[in-house]
């Protein structure tokens, strides 16, 4: 995290990390087994991995290897069922509901699938639904403009394409300055070109606010626009690939 | 405004219908809380006003006659601030236009005005002139009835001689706020009336001259009336005493505190009925409201709101519902009850009955609606609670079903698909068809309850003018006469048939317990007037030893048959004696007791005497009879059971049909309320399984069939239950609403239970074809296309 973004990051139990270290998220050995009525299903089977401030990973893998799961462990919407989980040094794992919730309000910025706006909010509405519980937020207004949706404020989700609504959930995630935003399947529900420009709008986040990010995809021609990609298989880290050269997402094609 | 709040205004707009069903169901429960208790409050606090400003005494008391020099010394009782004394006489009354004698009481009056205990409010008019012996004032009431202005005369038997008694002034008293006649059910102001009338003049005209015959006590604050009673009693023993009575006892105080009491009861204990149904109501549709903001609050958990922002959130949502409900209930409670105390003002007489809305009341209301959204909103909260949010990232599963009871009785092969998935859907959520079930039963209970009240009315009506009362009349003499007398009265012009009573006023003792009342002495076997016992509906027989008690006085005395209760006797001889209990009987009306007449002459330590009869006549000679009752001076008073009976129609039946229109008002917007949120959940829920349905060629009849046909098999199952409930409700009612003056019979007509099932599938048909409506429009790419 450079020192300019660390200025404006919010303090709290979570959220005073150790001055100076650069890892926001250090996993190991995470298990995950949920038991549905006398089938147990391993989502996760022992995962180590380190993100650090700034860096932009994708996570790669087949539907069922246990993308989604990780994703929620780190963002604090779930436990593991063994292993460790810390954020900025502070542990996860062991965090009750209550600071588990503390964390995503301040740190954590999500975006899913289906965009999960609330659809009896507009645009500006659905932004602010985040800024009035956090601290030092962006303007609802200023965030939406990030994005590229500065002209749709009042509309209602209903009243928006895929795309917009997705932009819409990225504003609201950045709107708090978070520290991380985890995307699981940002572009699953959309075309290619509305895709690309939804992916430039995560990309752009990440970019010139700094934020550690992590987007989940199926999607391999994806992978091209991140520092690091993790592949995931069958609930393992199968393979962690540096990419020497970053594309930009509106040379992406799939 | 926050986001939240936002969201919040914007979904209940959605669910409008089902919001506004609810907070219908809360406004009615709300309105008869309101209703009744701040009817409750005006009639008290307007009646405790009144008596403060006319100084409505503490103690009453009647006897026969004493010198006027008692006064010092009842004035000097310890604990007394104020005596009265007075004369007090009923005679008969002969009323231009009215052909039947009418009953007057008389009263004296001092012949300067001045402050005087149960001080008079003149509504029009003056106060009577001192040396004008002629004049009077009347009760409004009996004014009204014959309308009466000053001026007006009335002839009066007085002692045997006809007066003609001068109206000059109209007036309230506190004394009569219930003007009725002794003896009987209900006021009938045409056919008594009392008079206030210079004192000399009454006494003149009753030999009263240097004495009286009723006494009035003011007590001084924190003074307890038994000692005063006692202290009294002991003083007018000598002079024929009846025997002194406390404020609570008074005829027309204890009337007006018997309904306070049924009101105090109804408003606590129906609007309970309905914020149960409410809160019920509210439960399934905000848990619909959770299950499909699932995703919704999944995404609020991740944006990092707490679970106690949600919790309060969805509670919001109960109580915006529950408060909207409430405040149109304390609206229309308040007029509702300013109306209601306008039908008051039919039998209780205050010089301004001025409707008061407590705050209290309105803050007891609001309680209740909050409460009621809590309860609602309970369950609702905790699932939104207890969501994780990483499990409601991902769709719901699909829901749970199985082969249901009947098919798995092996009786599938009767039943089409659509009957099956009808069935199934009903038993995969048990409890929820359960409620609904409830629900639709309550909305019929309800209705039920109200309208068996009108069949027990009709049926007391029926034992008391048919089967006990088969006279045509009762008379009473002025003193009790000799046995000639009864041939007397068979010689009276078209009198058909006649029949003794003995009657006289006793006190009632048994261990702690006191009950003035009167002593009926009736042949062994009556042809005429028949005590009837209403649990068996037969005639008792007059035992030859003891005395038979109602079952609401011997719960009083606490009295059995076996036991032994005192009766002193408050006229003549004054005896004292033991007697043993010979029976209990159940009777709608009043406080009774009745003795073998024989028995009870050799109790009074009497001769064959008789205190009155019953007489069955022949109408065409009616007029004739009247004129003979008018001219004969022993004869104090006649009751026409025919005119009793007007009387008490006419009050009931005014307000019978307001009251059933409000009742399936009432019961038909629960009726309602169930009917359309359970419609409207199930459409909502299973929009998609009926689009598809659609898709597949099913025609629109046949999907409403499967969603209705869920309501309409739960209606079925509800409609006995709703009977069953109603029935123990009317049962439970009756007890509370159960009063010293009368029970309403518990019985209602089968017809009344049908015509009720009738009015809620009615109600239920009504709100399953607005349902119906939506599902015509269902959009079915836009269901489709949508994920749920």
């Amino acid at each position: 995290m450079n020192s300019k973004n660390s200025g404006k990051l919010p303090t709290g139990d979570l959220a005073s990390p150790p001055r100076g270290s650069d890892v926001v998220f250090k996993a190991r050995g995470v298990t995950k087994v949920y038991t549905m009525g006398e089938v147990s299903v391993h989502a996760l089977r022992g995962v180590d991995l380190t993100l650090r401030a700034s860096e932009f990973v994708v996570l790669l893998g087949p539907s069922g290897s246990g993308k989604s799961t990780l994703l929620n462990i780190l963002g604090g919407l779930d436990l593991p069922t063994q292993g460790s989980v810390s954020y900025r040094g502070r542990d996860l794992s062991g965090a009750d509901d209550a600071a588990r919730t503390e964390y995503r309000r301040l740190h954590v910025g999500f975006v899913f699938q289906f965009y999960n706006l609330i659809p009896s909010l507009t645009a500006r509405e659905n932004v602010a639904l985040v800024t009035e519980i956090t601290r030092k937020p962006l303007p609802p207004a200023e965030a939406l403009r990030i994005v590229g949706l500065g002209e749709r404020l009042n509309h209602f989700p209903a009243q928006m394409s895929g795309g917009e609504q997705q932009r819409v959930a990225i504003a609201r995630a950045i709107a708090k300055r978070p520290d991380v935003l985890l995307c699981d399947e940002p572009t699953g529900a959309l075309d290619i070109s509305t895709g690309v420009v939804v992916l430039e709008a995560i990309e752009r986040v990440n970019r010139e606010l700094g934020t550690a990010t992590a987007v989940i995809t199926h999607n391999a021609a994806v992978a091209g626009i991140a520092d690091r990609v993790i592949h995931l298989s069958d609930g393992r880290i199968v393979a962690n690939q540096e990419n020497s050269e970053k594309i930009s997402a509106r040379d992406l094609s799939w | 405004m926050l986001a939240l709040n936002r969201k919040l205004f914007r979904d209940l707009w959605r669910i409008k219908g089902q919001a506004i069903a609810i907070s219908m169901v809360i406004a009615v429960g709300v309105l008869m809380f309101i209703m009744y208790l701040s009817a409750f409050d005006s009639l008290q606090l307007t009646r405790s006003a009144y008596y403060e400003r006319q100084r409505f005494a503490h103690v009453f008391a009647s006897l026969k006659r004493a010198p006027l020099s008692l006064r010092s010394r009842i004035a000097s009782i310890p604990g007394v601030s104020a005596a009265e004394i007075r004369v007090v006489v009923d005679v008969t009354l002969d009323v231009e236009g009215l052909a039947e004698p009418a009953t007057g009481r008389l009263v004296s009056i001092p012949d300067r005005q001045r402050e005087i205990l149960n001080d008079l409010v003149l509504s029009a008019g003056r106060y009577i002139e001192p040396g004008r012996p002629d004049e009077v004032i009347v009760s409004e009431g009996f004014a009204q009835a014959h309308g009466f202005r000053p001026g007006a005369t009335v002839g009066a038997i007085l002692n045997g001689r006809r007066r003609e008694l001068e109206i000059v002034g109209i007036a309230l008293s506190p004394e009569y706020i219930y003007t009725i006649r002794p003896g009987d059910l209900i006021p009938d102001d045409a056919r008594f009336g009392v008079f206030w009338m210079e004192r000399r003049a009454l006494a003149a005209a009753f030999d009263m001259e240097g004495g009286f015959n009723d006494v009035a006590l003011l007590l001084m604050p924190g003074t307890r009336p038994e000692a005063v009673i006692d202290d009294l009693d002991q003083l007018l023993r000598p002079y024929g005493g009846w025997g002194a009575i406390p404020r609570a006892l008074q005829l027309s105080h204890w009337s007006v505190d018997n309904e306070l009491k049924g009101l105090q009861g109804a408003g606590i204990a129906v609007p309970v009925v309905f914020l149960a149904v409410a809160a019920f109501l509210l439960h399934v549709v905000l848990r619909r409201i959770v299950a499909v903001q699932r995703e919704q609050i999944a995404s609020l958990k991740a944006l990092g709101y707490s679970n106690r922002q949600l919790a309060v959130h969805y509670t919001y949502w109960g109580l915006a519902i529950s408060l909207s409900g409430t405040f149109v209930g304390c609206v229309a409670g308040a007029m509702l009850g300013r109306g209601m105390l306008g039908m008051y003002n039919q039998y209780f007489r205050f010089p301004a009955l001025e409707y008061r809305l407590q705050p209290d009341v309105v803050i007891g209301a609001i309680g209740i609606g909050i409460v009621a959204a809590i309860f609602g909103a309970n369950s609702a909260v905790r699932q939104a609670v207890r969501l994780q949010p990483a499990e409601a990232m991902r769709p719901a599963p699909p829901a749970n079903y199985r082969v249901s009871l009947v098919e798995r009785l092996g009786l599938q092969g009767i039943l089409s698909q659509s009957a099956r998935i009808i069935l199934r859907n009903i038993e995969r959520q048990p409890v929820r068809s359960l409620v609904s079930v409830g629900g639709i039963a309550a909305s019929l209970a309800i209705l039920i309850v109200g309208v068996f009240m009108i069949d027990g009315l009709n049926l007391m009506m029926d034992v008391q003018f048919r089967v006990t009362q088969r006279q045509d009349m009762q008379v009473n003499f002025v003193e009790p006469v000799s046995p000639s007398g009864i041939h007397a009265l068979q010689r009276l012009p078209g009198v058909i048939d006649a029949e003794p009573l003995r009657a006289a006023p006793v006190r009632l003792r048994s261990g702690a317990s006191v009950r003035q009342v009167s002593i009926s002495g009736l042949p062994e076997v009556t042809r005429l007037y028949r005590a009837v016992d209403v649990d068996s509906m037969t005639q008792v027989q007059m035992p030859r030893d003891g005395i038979v008690l109602t079952s609401s006085l011997a719960e009083i005395l606490d009295a059995a048959p076996g036991t032994n209760v005192t009766v002193e006797v408050l006229v003549g001889r004054r005896t004292v004696q033991e007697v043993k209990v010979a029976g209990v009987i159940s009777q709608y009306m009043g406080l009774a007791a009745y003795m073998e007449i024989d028995a009870f002459r050799r109790l009074l330590r009497e001769g064959p005497t008789l205190s009155g009869g019953y007489l069955t006549v022949d109408s065409a000679y009616l007029p004739e009879l009247f004129k003979a009752i008018k001219e004969t001076p022993v004869i104090a008073g006649a009751g026409l059971k025919a005119a009793m009976f007007q009387a008490f129609r006419d009050t009931f039946a005014e307000n019978i049909g307001i009251m059933i229109f409000f009742n399936v008002l009432f019961a038909s917007i629960i009726a309602f309320g169930v009917v359309y949120n359970a419609a409207r959940v199930s459409l909502a829920e299973r929009s998609r399984e009926l689009a598809s349905l659609r898709v597949m060629g099913f025609t629109r009849a046949e999907i409403s069939a499967i969603l209705l046909g869920e309501l309409g098999v739960l209606t079925f199952l509800a409609l006995p239950l709703g009977m069953l409930l109603g029935y123990g409700l009317s049962g439970l009612l009756v007890q509370l609403f159960e009063t010293e003056l009368y029970t309403i019979p518990f019985a209602a007509a089968p017809r009344t239970y049908a015509l009720c099932a009738l009015a809620v599938l009615l109600a239920t048909a009504v709100s399953g074809l607005i349902v119906r409506r939506k599902l015509d429009h269902l959009d079915l790419l836009e269901v489709l296309k949508s994920k749920e």
